[in-house]
C-alpha cells in the first residue's frame, strides 16, 4: 500500500542493527557482572578462618586459648574447629583425596562466622600475636566486598544500557516512521478517501518498519554474538577478574536471541504510535 | 442518505457557502453547476465528510458528521464513491490495483472478474498494469470513475468527471452513471458542461442545482 523509501529503510535497519549489536554487549556485560557478583558474594558469605600452626604438644593449648579470645571478641557470631574430614576436603584439590590428615602435623583451622558489622581484624590480630603465637588470621575475602558492590553496580549499568538502547531504538524508528508518514501524506489521503480505517493505514506502515527492525536486529545480534564468541576464553585466576566476567556462558547464549523479537516489538509499538498520532492530527 | 441542513462553509474570514440545504436521497440524480471558484468542490467535500461544516449540520447516512468517530467516517466513505477533480491515485501501484482499492482498504477480496469487466467498460483494459502517472488526463478520469463505482456504493459524487474527456467518452461515462442510478445508486455530478446535463435529462429525471453568490439554488427550467 505504501511505496518503499530507501532513506527510512536504511535508517531503520541500520539503527536496529547497531542497537542490537550494542544490546548483545550490554547483555553480556550484565550477565557477566551478575555471575561475578554471585560468585564473589558466595566467597564473602564464607567465614574468615584462623589457622594455628604449632608444635604437636602445644596445639591443644593454643587452640583453646584462641577459641577463648575469639569468643570474647565482639562481632563474632560463632567459632568452630574444623573436623579432619573437612580439612581433608579442603586440601583434596591440592594433595588428592587420600591425604592422611591425622598423621600429618597440619595446622588446625578454626572457622569464624561474623555477626553484624563483623569484627575488628587489627585489634584481633594484636591480641592473637600476644597470646597465640602460632595463629594466622585469614580474612582475605574481606577485600572482595567492594568488588561485589562494583559488580552489582555494573549489572545495574547494563540493565540501564539495555533500557537506553531500547528507548533510542524506539525514538529512531518513530522518527523514521514520522518521516515516512509525512512523505506519504498523499498516499494516506487516497486510502482515507476510499474508506480505509486508521488501523488499516497504520498497519501498512507498522508491518514494513517491524520487518525492517527485525531484519536489522537479527543481523546485529548475529554479529554481536559472533564477536563475543571470538573473545579469547580466560580461565582460572584471569576468569575471576572483571574482564573474564564479560561474555556469555552456557545458557546465557539464549538471552541475545530475545533481542530481535524485542526490537521488532519496539519498532511495532513506536511506528503504530507515530502513525496514529499523525493520522489523528490530520483530522 | 446525505443531508446538508443550513450549512455554511468559511475559508478564513471568507464565507464561501451559506444556507445550503441539500438532500441526496436514494436513487436521486443531481447536477451541480456554477462558475469556477463558486464552491462546487467544497460542497462535494462536505458531502463525503472530508470537510466539517463551519455551521449547520451534515448528516451522513443518518449520523451527524460532527459526532462521527474516525472509523465511522471511514465506514461511511465506503458507501460513497468519489471521483476527485484531480483524480488522486497511488502512483506506485498499477491502474487495476488502484481501481480495486475500495476492496483492499476494506480488507475484502478483490472480485477479479468485475474488475476486468469494469476496466474494459471504461476503456482501460490495455492499461490495467500501467502506473497512473503514465496515463493521459482522460484515462485518469476513467480510472477514477472505475474506482468510485467498483464497490457499488450507495452514492457517487463526481467532480467534473468529463473535464478531460472527448464527447463520445463523456457520453459513455454518463451512461454508466445513469445505469448505476437506475439500479438505485444516488448520483451527484458537478460540471459546467451544459450539453452533458441536457443529454442526461433525456435519460433520467435529474435535478440541476446551481451555486450562485454562495447559495445553492435550483437552476432554471431552460436546462
Ligand atoms: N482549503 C482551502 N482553503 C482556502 N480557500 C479554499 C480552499 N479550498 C478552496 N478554497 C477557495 O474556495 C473557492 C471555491 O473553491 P472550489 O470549491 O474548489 O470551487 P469550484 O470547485 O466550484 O471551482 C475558491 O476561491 C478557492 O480558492
Ligand atoms: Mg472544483
Amino acid at each position: 500500500m505504501v511505496p518503499g523509501s530507501g532513506f527510512t529503510a536504511v535508517l531503520t535497519t541500520g539503527t536496529a542493527l547497531a542497537m542490537a549489536f550494542l544490546a548483545v554487549f550490554a547483555l553480556a556485560l550484565g550477565l557477566g557482572a551478575d555471575r561475578l557478583a554471585d560468585r564473589w558474594q558466595a566467597t564473602l558469605a564464607q567465614s574468615a578462618t584462623l589457622r594455628i600452626s604449632a608444635p604437636a604438644g602445644e596445639m591443644a593449648v593454643q587452640t583453646s586459648r584462641a577459641l577463648d579470645i575469639l569468643r570474647a571478641t565482639p562481632g563474632i557470631a560463632s567459632v568452630r574447629v574444623l573436623e579432619p574430614e573437612e580439612q581433608r576436603a579442603l586440601l583434596a584439590p591440592w594433595f588428592g583425596p587420600d591425604l592422611p590428615v591425622e598423621r600429618l602435623t597440619l595446622p588446625r583451622m578454626i572457622e569464624i562466622v561474623e555477626a553484624g558489622e563483623g569484627f575488628d581484624p587489627v585489634g584481633l590480630r594484636m591480641r592473637l600475636v600476644a597470646e597465640v603465637p602460632g595463629a594466622v588470621l585469614d580474612d582475605h575475602s574481606r577485600w572482595r566486598a567492594p568488588m561485589v558492590a562494583a559488580a552489582a553496580h555494573l549489572r545495574t549499568l547494563a540493565v540501564l544500557s539495555v533500557a537506553l538502547i531500547a528507548a533510542a531504538t524506539a525514538a529512531m524508528v518513530a522518527l523514521a516512521a514520522s518521516f515516512s508518514l509525512a512523505a506519504n501524506a498523499q498516499v494516506i489521503a487516497v486510502l482515507r478517501l476510499v474508506g480505509a480505517r486508521d488501523a488499516f493505514i497504520a498497519r501498512a506502515f507498522t508491518r514494513r518498519f517491524t520487518l525492517r527492525a527485525l531484519a536489522g536486529a537479527a543481523l546485529g545480534t548475529g554479529l554481536g554474538m559472533g564477536a563475543l564468541a571470538l573473545m579469547p576464553a580466560l580461565d582460572g585466576i584471569a576468569g575471576d577478574t572483571a574482564l573474564g566476567g564479560i561474555g556469555l556462558r552456557g545458557r546465557d547464549w539464549l538471552w541475545p536471541l530475545l533481542v530481535p523479537p524485542f526490537a521488532a516489538i519496539t519498532a511495532w509499538t513506536a511506528t503504530r504510535a507515530a502513525a496514529f498520532r499523525v493520522l489523528r492530527r490530520e483530522g | 442518505m446525505i443531508r446538508l441542513e443550513e450549512v455554511a462553509q468559511d475559508y478564513g474570514d471568507r464565507r464561501l457557502l451559506r444556507d445550503v440545504d441539500l438532500h441526496i436521497a436514494k436513487g436521486s440524480f443531481h447536477f451541480l453547476t456554477g462558475p469556477s471558484g463558486a464552491g462546487k468542490t467544497t460542497l462535494l467535500r462536505l458531502c463525503y465528510g472530508e470537510l466539517t461544516a463551519s455551521r449547520g449540520r451534515v448528516l451522513l447516512f443518518g449520523e451527524d458528521r460532527k459526532d462521527m468517530g474516525r472509523d465511522a467516517l471511514a465506514d461511511a466513505r465506503r458507501q460513497v464513491g468519489v471521483i476527485h477533480q484531480d483524480c488522486r491515485f497511488l502512483d506506485h501501484l498499477g491502474v487495476a490495483e488502484n481501481v480495486a482499492l475500495p476492496f483492499t482498504a476494506a480488507g475484502l477480496p478483490v472480485p477479479a472478474d468485475d474488475l476486468r469487466e469494469l476496466l474494459g467498460w471504461v476503456g482501460l483494459a490495455a492499461q490495467a498494469q500501467a502506473r497512473p502517472p503514465t496515463l493521459s488526463g482522460g484515462e485518469r478520469q476513467r480510472a477514477a470513475l472505475a474506482r468510485a463505482v467498483i464497490a457499488q456504493p450507495a452514492v457517487v459524487l463526481a467532480d467534473e468527471p468529463t473535464g478531460n474527456l472527448d464527447w463520445e467518452m463523456s457520453l459513455r461515462i454518463l451512461s454508466l452513471l445513469v445505469e448505476l442510478n437506475r439500479m438505485g445508486t444516488a448520483v451527484l455530478i458537478a460540471t459546467h458542461d451544459l450539453n452533458l446535463i441536457r443529454s442526461a435529462k433525456a435519460q433520467v429525471s435529474a435535478r440541476v442545482l446551481r451555486i450562485a453568490e454562495g447559495t445553492l439554488q435550483s437552476a432554471g427550467s431552460d436546462l
